[in-house]
Protein backbone atom coordinates (compact mmCIF):
# COMPACT_ATOMS: atom_id res chain seq x y z
CA UNK A 1 0.00 0.00 0.00
CA UNK A 2 3.05 2.52 1.01
CA UNK A 3 4.44 1.88 -2.48
CA UNK A 4 1.12 2.85 -4.28
CA UNK A 5 0.53 5.99 -2.35
CA UNK A 6 4.43 7.19 -3.24
CA UNK A 7 3.26 6.36 -6.64
CA UNK A 8 0.52 8.25 -6.49
CA UNK A 9 2.14 10.97 -5.03
CA UNK A 10 5.49 10.76 -7.99
CA UNK A 11 2.33 11.05 -10.39
CA UNK A 12 0.70 14.12 -9.00
CA UNK A 13 4.58 15.60 -8.97
CA UNK A 14 4.27 14.34 -12.89
CA UNK A 15 1.47 16.46 -13.65
CA UNK A 16 2.69 19.45 -11.66
CA UNK A 17 5.94 19.59 -12.93
CA UNK A 18 4.67 19.69 -16.73
CA UNK A 19 2.01 22.25 -16.27
CA UNK A 20 5.24 24.18 -14.17
CA UNK A 21 7.15 23.71 -16.86
CA UNK A 22 4.43 25.18 -19.40
CA UNK A 23 3.97 27.61 -17.37
CA UNK A 24 7.92 28.65 -17.17
CA UNK A 25 8.33 28.05 -20.99
CA UNK A 26 5.55 31.04 -21.40
CA UNK A 27 6.02 33.41 -18.93
CA UNK A 28 9.79 32.81 -17.37
CA UNK A 29 11.55 31.94 -20.57
CA UNK A 30 11.45 35.92 -22.32
CA UNK A 31 12.55 37.35 -19.06
CA UNK A 32 15.44 34.96 -19.05
CA UNK A 33 16.67 36.03 -22.08
CA UNK A 34 16.38 39.80 -21.28
CA UNK A 35 18.65 38.44 -18.15
CA UNK A 36 20.93 36.89 -19.77
CA UNK A 37 21.68 39.51 -22.59
CA UNK A 38 21.77 42.51 -19.92
CA UNK A 39 24.61 39.99 -18.10
CA UNK A 40 26.72 39.79 -21.38
CA UNK A 41 26.07 43.28 -21.94
CA UNK A 42 27.16 44.02 -18.24
CA UNK A 43 29.97 41.61 -18.66
CA UNK A 44 31.36 43.18 -21.80
CA UNK A 45 31.43 46.83 -19.65
CA UNK A 46 32.84 45.27 -16.76
CA UNK A 47 35.96 44.28 -18.77
CA UNK A 48 36.26 47.33 -21.03
CA UNK A 49 36.48 49.47 -18.01
CA UNK A 50 38.95 47.36 -15.74
CA UNK A 51 41.58 47.12 -18.87
CA UNK A 52 40.67 51.08 -19.07
CA UNK A 53 41.91 51.45 -15.25
CA UNK A 54 44.23 48.30 -15.50
CA UNK A 55 42.47 46.03 -13.43
CA UNK A 56 41.95 42.66 -13.30
CA UNK A 57 38.47 41.87 -13.87
CA UNK A 58 36.50 38.88 -13.28
CA UNK A 59 37.02 35.79 -15.52
CA UNK A 60 33.35 35.86 -17.81
CA UNK A 61 31.41 32.47 -17.49
CA UNK A 62 31.63 29.53 -19.84
CA UNK A 63 28.86 28.10 -21.87
CA UNK A 64 28.40 24.16 -21.54
CA UNK A 65 24.85 23.77 -23.58
CA UNK A 66 23.30 26.41 -25.77
CA UNK A 67 20.25 28.67 -24.34
CA UNK A 68 18.18 26.54 -26.56
CA UNK A 69 18.72 23.74 -24.73
CA UNK A 70 18.82 25.44 -21.20
CA UNK A 71 15.35 27.06 -22.02
CA UNK A 72 14.05 23.69 -23.34
CA UNK A 73 14.54 20.07 -22.40
CA UNK A 74 17.24 21.85 -19.39
CA UNK A 75 14.35 23.80 -17.47
CA UNK A 76 11.05 20.65 -18.42
CA UNK A 77 13.73 18.29 -16.71
CA UNK A 78 14.73 20.34 -13.88
CA UNK A 79 11.05 21.46 -12.93
CA UNK A 80 9.82 18.22 -13.35
CA UNK A 81 12.29 16.56 -11.16
CA UNK A 82 11.70 19.05 -8.75
CA UNK A 83 8.09 18.49 -8.83
CA UNK A 84 7.98 14.55 -8.78
CA UNK A 85 10.46 14.85 -5.69
CA UNK A 86 8.19 17.26 -3.70
CA UNK A 87 5.12 14.96 -4.66
CA UNK A 88 6.65 11.95 -3.25
CA UNK A 89 7.71 14.12 -0.21
CA UNK A 90 4.24 14.84 0.19
CA UNK A 91 3.33 11.28 -0.18
CA UNK A 92 5.69 9.97 2.67
CA UNK A 93 4.86 12.94 4.62
CA UNK A 94 1.02 11.78 4.26
CA UNK A 95 2.15 8.11 5.15
CA UNK A 96 4.31 9.52 8.27
CA UNK A 97 1.07 11.46 9.65
CA UNK A 98 -2.42 9.41 8.11
CA UNK A 99 -2.55 7.32 11.52
CA UNK A 100 -2.61 10.09 13.86
CA UNK A 101 -5.77 12.53 12.20
CA UNK A 102 -9.06 11.65 11.41
CA UNK A 103 -9.01 13.57 8.90
CA UNK A 104 -10.82 12.74 5.04
CA UNK A 105 -7.20 11.73 3.01
CA UNK A 106 -7.39 14.63 0.66
CA UNK A 107 -7.60 16.93 3.21
CA UNK A 108 -4.80 15.98 5.33
CA UNK A 109 -2.77 15.97 1.67
CA UNK A 110 -3.99 19.59 0.94
CA UNK A 111 -2.47 20.75 4.72
CA UNK A 112 0.54 18.82 3.90
CA UNK A 113 1.30 20.19 0.21
CA UNK A 114 0.10 23.45 1.60
CA UNK A 115 2.88 23.38 4.56
CA UNK A 116 5.37 22.14 1.87
CA UNK A 117 4.58 25.26 -0.41
CA UNK A 118 5.29 27.52 2.91
CA UNK A 119 8.59 25.68 3.97
CA UNK A 120 10.04 24.51 1.32
CA UNK A 121 9.44 27.80 -0.95
CA UNK A 122 7.41 30.69 0.00
CA UNK A 123 8.75 31.32 3.42
CA UNK A 124 12.66 31.51 2.56
CA UNK A 125 11.36 33.59 -1.16
CA UNK A 126 10.55 36.28 1.62
CA UNK A 127 13.92 36.99 3.09
CA UNK A 128 15.93 35.59 -0.28
CA UNK A 129 13.85 35.68 -2.83
CA UNK A 130 14.01 33.88 -6.34
CA UNK A 131 16.35 35.61 -8.79
CA UNK A 132 16.76 35.86 -12.53
CA UNK A 133 20.65 35.19 -14.04
CA UNK A 134 22.54 38.19 -14.11
CA UNK A 135 21.66 38.65 -10.65
CA UNK A 136 23.92 36.86 -7.35
CA UNK A 137 27.08 37.13 -7.19
CA UNK A 138 29.93 33.81 -8.30
CA UNK A 139 31.57 34.69 -5.62
CA UNK A 140 29.12 34.50 -2.74
CA UNK A 141 27.53 31.56 -4.14
CA UNK A 142 28.50 29.32 -1.21
CA UNK A 143 27.10 31.71 1.34
CA UNK A 144 23.93 32.00 0.10
CA UNK A 145 23.75 28.75 -0.54
CA UNK A 146 23.97 27.88 3.25
CA UNK A 147 21.75 30.95 4.08
CA UNK A 148 18.83 29.62 1.64
CA UNK A 149 19.39 26.10 2.32
CA UNK A 150 18.92 27.04 6.47
CA UNK A 151 16.30 29.13 6.25
CA UNK A 152 14.45 26.09 4.04
CA UNK A 153 15.08 23.67 7.02
CA UNK A 154 14.17 26.36 9.62
CA UNK A 155 11.17 27.29 8.06
CA UNK A 156 9.81 23.67 7.71
CA UNK A 157 11.19 23.22 11.53
CA UNK A 158 8.91 26.34 12.29
CA UNK A 159 6.09 25.07 10.40
CA UNK A 160 6.09 21.89 12.01
CA UNK A 161 6.51 23.13 15.83
CA UNK A 162 3.35 25.36 14.63
CA UNK A 163 1.33 22.38 13.31
CA UNK A 164 1.93 20.43 16.22
CA UNK A 165 0.98 23.15 18.79
CA UNK A 166 -2.56 23.61 17.18
CA UNK A 167 -2.96 20.02 17.28
CA UNK A 168 -2.09 19.40 21.01
CA UNK A 169 -4.47 22.96 21.51
CA UNK A 170 -7.24 22.00 19.14
CA UNK A 171 -9.59 19.84 22.25
CA UNK A 172 -8.85 22.85 24.42
CA UNK A 173 -9.70 25.28 22.90
CA UNK A 174 -10.84 24.91 19.42
CA UNK A 175 -10.11 24.02 16.18
CA UNK A 176 -9.88 27.99 14.95
CA UNK A 177 -8.43 29.81 18.08
CA UNK A 178 -5.59 26.75 18.13
CA UNK A 179 -4.76 27.32 14.51
CA UNK A 180 -4.71 31.47 15.45
CA UNK A 181 -2.30 30.90 18.17
CA UNK A 182 0.04 28.89 16.39
CA UNK A 183 -0.18 30.74 13.02
CA UNK A 184 0.49 33.85 15.41
CA UNK A 185 3.44 32.42 17.47
CA UNK A 186 4.90 31.00 14.27
CA UNK A 187 5.08 34.67 12.95
CA UNK A 188 6.96 36.06 15.46
CA UNK A 189 9.41 33.32 15.90
CA UNK A 190 9.27 33.26 11.99
CA UNK A 191 9.75 37.42 11.68
CA UNK A 192 12.19 37.27 14.55
CA UNK A 193 14.53 34.67 12.59
CA UNK A 194 14.24 36.65 9.30
CA UNK A 195 15.34 39.73 10.97
CA UNK A 196 18.27 37.97 12.40
CA UNK A 197 19.81 36.56 8.89
CA UNK A 198 22.13 39.16 7.45
CA UNK A 199 20.56 40.41 4.00
CA UNK A 200 23.01 39.15 1.16
CA UNK A 201 24.23 42.78 0.47
CA UNK A 202 25.91 42.44 3.87
CA UNK A 203 27.67 39.83 3.37
CA UNK A 204 31.39 40.20 4.22
CA UNK A 205 32.16 39.14 0.28
CA UNK A 206 30.07 41.97 -1.16
CA UNK A 207 31.36 44.92 1.40
CA UNK A 208 34.98 43.68 -0.11
CA UNK A 209 33.53 43.88 -2.95
CA UNK A 210 32.16 47.46 -3.13
CA UNK A 211 35.37 49.08 -4.15
CA UNK A 212 35.35 47.31 -7.56
CA UNK A 213 33.73 48.68 -10.80
CA UNK A 214 29.81 47.28 -10.83
CA UNK A 215 29.74 45.79 -7.04
CA UNK A 216 28.36 49.17 -5.70
CA UNK A 217 27.27 48.77 -1.82
CA UNK A 218 23.46 47.64 -2.06
CA UNK A 219 21.18 45.81 0.32
CA UNK A 220 21.07 43.12 -2.52
CA UNK A 221 22.57 41.40 -4.85
CA UNK A 222 21.09 42.89 -7.52
CA UNK A 223 22.87 44.56 -10.21
CA UNK A 224 23.56 48.57 -9.18
CA UNK A 225 24.47 50.86 -12.80
CA UNK A 226 27.78 50.54 -13.42
CA UNK A 227 29.81 53.72 -12.92
CA UNK A 228 33.09 55.64 -12.84
CA UNK A 229 34.37 54.42 -9.33
CA UNK A 230 37.61 55.96 -9.72
CA UNK A 231 38.34 59.71 -8.97
CA UNK A 232 39.76 60.76 -12.17
CA UNK A 233 37.99 60.56 -15.60
CA UNK A 234 38.61 57.49 -18.05
CA UNK A 235 39.37 56.73 -21.44
CA UNK A 236 37.39 53.56 -22.96
CA UNK A 237 37.63 53.48 -26.73
CA UNK A 238 38.11 57.06 -27.56
CA UNK A 239 35.27 58.22 -25.30
CA UNK A 240 36.11 59.99 -21.86
CA UNK A 241 33.96 58.59 -18.95
CA UNK A 242 34.02 61.55 -15.94
CA UNK A 243 34.15 60.09 -12.21
CA UNK A 244 30.76 59.28 -11.22
CA UNK A 245 29.48 58.85 -14.97
CA UNK A 246 27.05 55.65 -15.08
CA UNK A 247 28.66 53.30 -18.25
CA UNK A 248 25.67 50.78 -18.07
CA UNK A 249 22.22 50.29 -16.45
CA UNK A 250 20.91 48.63 -13.10
CA UNK A 251 19.31 45.30 -13.65
CA UNK A 252 15.86 46.22 -14.71
CA UNK A 253 12.93 46.43 -11.63
CA UNK A 254 10.36 45.59 -14.43
CA UNK A 255 11.96 42.12 -15.33
CA UNK A 256 12.74 41.50 -11.65
CA UNK A 257 9.72 41.92 -10.14
CA UNK A 258 7.61 39.59 -13.09
CA UNK A 259 10.62 37.12 -12.75
CA UNK A 260 9.57 36.57 -9.19
CA UNK A 261 6.02 37.23 -9.51
CA UNK A 262 5.78 34.27 -11.99
CA UNK A 263 8.31 32.02 -9.75
CA UNK A 264 5.63 32.55 -6.81
CA UNK A 265 2.51 31.85 -9.56
CA UNK A 266 4.53 28.68 -10.69
CA UNK A 267 5.61 27.43 -7.51
CA UNK A 268 1.42 27.59 -6.02
CA UNK A 269 0.23 25.92 -9.27
CA UNK A 270 3.28 23.03 -8.76
CA UNK A 271 1.99 22.78 -5.09
CA UNK A 272 -1.87 22.97 -5.72
CA UNK A 273 -1.93 20.76 -8.74
CA UNK A 274 -0.02 18.16 -6.32
CA UNK A 275 -2.28 18.77 -3.56
CA UNK A 276 -5.51 18.63 -5.88
CA UNK A 277 -4.48 15.62 -7.39
CA UNK A 278 -2.90 13.68 -4.97
CA UNK A 279 -5.77 13.93 -3.12
CA UNK A 280 -8.11 13.00 -5.42
CA UNK A 281 -6.02 10.07 -5.67
CA UNK A 282 -5.88 9.58 -2.32
CA UNK A 283 -9.77 9.79 -1.49
CA UNK A 284 -10.25 7.03 -4.07
CA UNK A 285 -7.83 4.39 -3.30
CA UNK A 286 -8.15 4.43 0.38
CA UNK A 287 -12.28 5.35 1.26
CA UNK A 288 -12.55 3.39 -2.54
CA UNK A 289 -11.07 0.18 -0.53
CA UNK A 290 -12.58 0.86 2.53
CA UNK A 291 -15.60 -1.92 3.60
CA UNK A 292 -19.10 -1.09 2.21
CA UNK A 293 -20.01 -0.24 5.94
CA UNK A 294 -18.41 3.41 5.21
CA UNK A 295 -21.34 5.16 3.98
CA UNK A 296 -23.35 4.86 7.04
CA UNK A 297 -20.42 5.48 9.42
CA UNK A 298 -19.92 8.66 7.61
CA UNK A 299 -23.73 9.57 8.23
CA UNK A 300 -22.93 11.13 11.60
CA UNK A 301 -20.51 14.05 10.33
CA UNK A 302 -20.35 16.56 13.49
CA UNK A 303 -16.89 17.77 13.59
CA UNK A 304 -16.04 21.42 12.53
CA UNK A 305 -12.60 19.86 10.85
CA UNK A 306 -14.93 17.19 8.66
CA UNK A 307 -13.45 14.65 10.50
CA UNK A 308 -14.87 10.82 8.77
CA UNK A 309 -13.90 6.99 10.28
CA UNK A 310 -13.93 5.59 6.89
CA UNK A 311 -10.09 5.10 6.31
CA UNK A 312 -9.75 4.47 10.07
CA UNK A 313 -10.79 0.91 10.60
CA UNK A 314 -8.76 -0.40 7.15
CA UNK A 315 -5.63 1.53 9.23
CA UNK A 316 -5.47 1.13 12.65
CA UNK A 317 -6.05 -2.90 12.76
CA UNK A 318 -3.40 -4.33 11.21
CA UNK A 319 -1.10 -1.69 12.47
CA UNK A 320 -2.35 -2.29 15.85
CA UNK A 321 -1.79 -5.92 15.27
CA UNK A 322 1.42 -5.68 13.62
CA UNK A 323 3.80 -5.23 16.72
CA UNK A 324 3.20 -8.30 18.83
CA UNK B 1 10.66 3.52 -10.69
CA UNK B 2 10.81 2.66 -6.96
CA UNK B 3 7.94 0.07 -7.85
CA UNK B 4 11.00 -2.19 -9.39
CA UNK B 5 12.86 -2.69 -5.87
CA UNK B 6 9.94 -4.20 -4.20
CA UNK B 7 8.98 -7.43 -5.80
CA UNK B 8 5.54 -9.61 -5.61
CA UNK B 9 4.49 -6.56 -3.53
CA UNK B 10 1.17 -5.25 -5.41
CA UNK B 11 0.40 -8.83 -5.65
CA UNK B 12 0.53 -9.09 -1.70
CA UNK B 13 -1.57 -5.73 -1.49
CA UNK B 14 -3.90 -7.01 -2.97
CA UNK B 15 -4.24 -10.25 -0.90
CA UNK B 16 -3.51 -8.06 2.90
CA UNK B 17 -3.10 -4.62 2.27
CA UNK B 18 -0.96 -4.19 5.65
CA UNK B 19 1.15 -6.82 4.38
CA UNK B 20 4.16 -4.90 4.79
CA UNK B 21 5.67 -5.17 7.74
CA UNK B 22 6.92 -1.63 9.89
CA UNK B 23 10.40 -2.32 9.12
CA UNK B 24 9.87 -2.44 5.62
CA UNK B 25 7.57 0.30 5.76
CA UNK B 26 10.78 2.51 7.37
CA UNK B 27 12.73 1.47 4.80
CA UNK B 28 9.91 2.13 2.00
CA UNK B 29 9.91 5.97 3.32
CA UNK B 30 12.89 6.57 3.95
CA UNK B 31 14.32 5.05 0.74
CA UNK B 32 11.87 7.56 -0.98
CA UNK B 33 12.82 10.88 1.19
CA UNK B 34 16.40 10.06 0.40
CA UNK B 35 15.67 9.95 -3.47
CA UNK B 36 13.39 13.05 -3.48
CA UNK B 37 15.97 14.87 -1.43
CA UNK B 38 18.92 13.71 -4.07
CA UNK B 39 16.90 14.76 -6.65
CA UNK B 40 15.99 18.25 -4.16
CA UNK B 41 19.54 18.54 -3.89
CA UNK B 42 20.73 17.91 -7.84
CA UNK B 43 18.33 20.18 -9.41
CA UNK B 44 18.95 23.43 -6.73
CA UNK B 45 22.47 22.77 -5.13
CA UNK B 46 24.87 20.43 -6.50
CA UNK B 47 28.02 22.40 -8.57
CA UNK B 48 26.83 25.65 -7.22
CA UNK B 49 27.77 25.79 -3.39
CA UNK B 50 28.66 22.30 -3.03
CA UNK B 51 29.96 20.09 -5.99
CA UNK B 52 29.62 16.09 -5.34
CA UNK B 53 30.69 14.83 -8.31
CA UNK B 54 33.83 16.44 -9.49
CA UNK B 55 34.35 20.11 -10.35
CA UNK B 56 32.13 20.13 -13.42
CA UNK B 57 28.91 22.41 -14.02
CA UNK B 58 27.09 19.74 -16.33
CA UNK B 59 24.36 19.28 -14.27
CA UNK B 60 24.15 23.26 -12.75
CA UNK B 61 23.87 23.99 -16.66
CA UNK B 62 21.03 21.83 -17.82
CA UNK B 63 19.01 22.63 -14.89
CA UNK B 64 20.09 26.23 -14.69
CA UNK B 65 17.04 27.71 -15.90
CA UNK B 66 15.18 25.98 -13.43
CA UNK B 67 17.26 26.56 -10.73
CA UNK B 68 16.77 30.29 -11.04
CA UNK B 69 12.81 30.21 -11.60
CA UNK B 70 12.49 27.63 -8.28
CA UNK B 71 14.16 29.83 -6.12
CA UNK B 72 17.57 28.70 -5.62
CA UNK B 73 20.87 30.41 -5.18
CA UNK B 74 22.43 30.82 -8.80
CA UNK B 75 25.47 32.52 -9.80
ZN1 LIG C 1 22.50 31.08 -12.78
Amino acid sequence: MEIRIILRGALSGLVAGVLGFTFAKIFAEPLVSKAVDYEYGRDAVLTALNQAAHRTAAPAETETFSRDIQSTIGVASGIIAFSVAMGALVAVAYLVLHGRFALRPSRLAWLIAGLGFLGVYLLPFIKYPANPPAIGHPFTITTRGQLYLALVGCSLFLLGLAAYLAVKLRHRVGVLPAVLIAAVSFLVAYGILIGWMPPLGDLAANVAASNQFGYARAVTETPQPITNILPVPLVIDGKTIAPGQILYPGFDADVLWKFRWYSVINQLLGWTTIALAFGALLDRFIIGRAPRVVPGGVAGEDSAAGEESAPEPNERVPSAAGPP
Amino acid sequence: MASISVPGSTTRARVTPEALSKGRVAVILGGTAFLALAIYYLVGVDEGMVSLFGKTMVVHEWVHDARHFLGFPCH
